[in-house]
């Protein structure tokens, strides 16, 4: 059964075939290989690397296969996909109330904006006017989801440079933001508190002193990063002059948001085309000068402050009226009618079985979201579902950039980069 | 968002220019203040460059439509954006699912890249002369395009290593 070792001869130990085999292998190919990199080669090795699903620094389920050589990065292919849960495809299926919370989920860090920018697209194909209260509610919502979105960038950026301590500082306040989505809508994340012709409830009793005390803070929180990062030479040189890009390209490559106003383009929805009674409100648009990875920083650092005076604004002139259209066709009516009124019984059956109809026609609509421009197209074929729902979504355009900005730099600012890029992943997959 | 009377000049402008001619533009449409222009899918690019030369420099999106059971089917649309002038402008073109052939912007409009593949993916349009036309959000093995009308919701199998195995 077993075959006998080869019989030893009496100056060498007997050996077993596993042994023996062992032996026949030889490293030597290896070894002279290993020779010949030393002779001026190493510089012509290209070495392809897969970073990712799950590299902590991805943000997400990124995956990048990044062609290296030596640390310098020659090329990068982002591959993405993994989140796709075919959001778009679901919404079809769904009446047109039902679509907003479906939406939401898609970039999970402005979730605001998702339902923002569907919901100012329905209501420009219904045609429905938003009452002014409810435009001033929108804004304050949006902009603490601005800042919210940020410090979670911010942190986990920061996390990247390996500065940990950031992350439990914007934390700390992002916790604050989820308070208060909390106390108006009653959810923490994927609040659906906007809805077509307004917002889903009035806010509370005691929402706007605790906002109140929330604008008052953020300001100095905010200084206290802008010590603990500006007054690191560490987070400087990584940040400085690294992974640059001109506006030119950005533009060519559709990027918008904090990644152009940082290469000195100061295209900003709220400013250029304000929706949502931004006109009434007197903020600036922070911009960089080179567009360098300093500047993506510097920008979104700015924007926190912009975005805190946007809500104190809204806040004290906060006008009075509904916080929903009045349009029955549209919003449910308040539950008190239920009780008296047949009317208002039967335009809630309607609403609640059916939903809404919203004449046919095509929609794009854009607003400024914390990446950039995120457009809602909508096609309805008059019935109660949209025919088509389409989110353009900043992440998934920007990331397109990401190539052009870190080819030619090193590794490490690769990682920089992709920090400053902010992507979310649950956007670009959708 | 151009008026009705700008959206009428820049179709003639479109029709006017030799390299298009009279039946590049297929018709128009002024709804809700906003403006869209239907191109014959042949003459895309063209157009597109003749937009940009007109000031919408800015291509901000691109996405499919399915049409049906309305002919030809399936749709693409480009956003256009005149960033100086804030102006939006819609360019459409439309093709069948027999042959769903429309020429690449993408070498004009790097942005596009990404969003053409995403066309392909959804759709099943084939965008001719793009550089790299694979799946993007899809599985590169999945077959047909999820986002057409006629295409069933569930019924997917999880990709489990359990389910594999069956």
């Amino acid at each position: 059964m077993t075959e006998t070792p080869t019989q030893a001869s009496p100056d060498t130990p007997a050996k077993s075939t596993y042994r023996q085999m062992e032996e026949s292998i030889t490293l030597a190919p290896i070894e002279e290989q290993i020779a010949d990199w030393g002779g001026g080669h190493e510089t012509q090795e290209l070495l392809t690397l897969n970073m990712g699903p799950h590299h902590p620094a991805t943000h997400g389920v990124l995956r990048l296969l990044v062609t290296l050589q030596g640390e310098v990065v020659r090329d990068i292919k982002p591959i993405i996909g993994y989140v796709h849960t075919g959001i778009e495809k679901t919404a079809e299926d769904k009446a047109y109330w039902k679509v907003i919370p479906v939406l939401e989920r898609m970039d999970y860090l402005s979730y605001y904006f998702n339902a923002m920018a569907y919901c100012t697209a329905v209501e420009d194909l219904a045609q429905v006017e938003v009452p002014k209260r409810a435009q001033y509610l929108r804004v304050i919502h949006l902009e603490l989801n601005r800042i919210m979105s940020h410090l979670v960038w911010l942190g986990t950026s920061a996390l990247d440079l390996g500065a940990i301590s950031m992350f439990w500082y914007c934390f700390r306040e992002r916790e604050q933001i989820l308070d208060l989505f909390e106390m108006s809508s009653g959810q923490r994340m994927h609040t659906r508190y906007f809805q077509v012709g307004g917002v889903i409830e009035d806010i509370p009793a005691g929402f706007a002193a605790k906002l109140k005390a929330f604008v008052d803070v953020m300001p100095s929180r905010a200084d206290q990063y802008n010590a603990l990062l500006h007054g690191n030479e560490i987070v400087l040189q990584r940040l400085r002059g690294t992974c640059q890009l001109d506006a030119e390209s950005l533009l060519q490559l559709g990027v918008t948001g904090p990644l152009l106003r940082a290469a000195g383009n100061p295209w900003d929805l709220r400013k250029a085309a304000p929706y949502s009674s931004y006109e009434d409100f007197d903020f600036k648009i922070p911009v960089g000068t080179v567009g360098d990875n300093y500047d993506r920083f510097a920008v979104r650092l700015a924007e926190i402050y912009e975005s805190v005076k946007i809500i104190s604004q809204a806040l004290d002139g906060l006008p009075d009226g509904p916080h929903i259209t009045t349009d029955r066709k549209i919003a449910l009516p308040p539950r008190h009618e239920l009780a008296t009124s047949m009317e208002a019984l039967i335009h809630h059956f309607k609403l609640v079985t059916e939903g809404m109809r919203v004449p046919p026609g095509e929609v794009y609509s854009a607003i400024e979201a914390p990446r950039g421009e995120l457009g809602c197209f909508v096609r309805s074929d008059g019935s109660s579902k949209p025919a088509r729902v389409h989110m353009r979504d900043p992440s998934f355009v920007n990331l397109q950039a990401l190539s052009s900005m870190a080819e030619g730099s090193y590794i490490a600012d690769l990682i920089a980069t992709l920090a400053m890029l902010d992507p979310v992943l649950g956007g670009i997959d959708r | 968002m151009p008026d009705a009377t700008e959206l009428e000049l820049i179709a003639q402008e479109l029709r006017a220019d030799p390299g298009l001619g009279q039946d590049a533009v297929l018709g128009t449409l002024h709804f809700r203040d906003r403006g869209t222009i239907e191109v014959a899918p042949a003459h895309i690019r063209p157009a597109l460059a003749k937009l940009r030369g007109r000031g919408y420099s800015f291509l901000s999106s691109v996405h499919g439509v399915d049409y049906h059971p309305h002919e030809p089917r399936l749709g693409v649309h480009y956003e256009m954006l005149d960033m100086s002038a804030v102006d939006r402008l819609t360019v459409k073109a439309r093709v069948p699912t027999e042959a769903p052939h429309l020429p690449s912007v993408t070498p004009d409009w790097p942005t596009a890249n990404h969003q053409e593949r995403e066309v392909y993916d959804m759709f099943g349009v084939v965008f001719d002369g793009h550089p790299d036309l694979r799946r993007i959000l899809m599985p590169e093995d999945y077959e047909g395009h999820p986002q057409r009308r006629d295409f069933p919701v569930g019924g997917e199998p999880v990709l489990f290593t359990f389910n594999d195995s069956q």
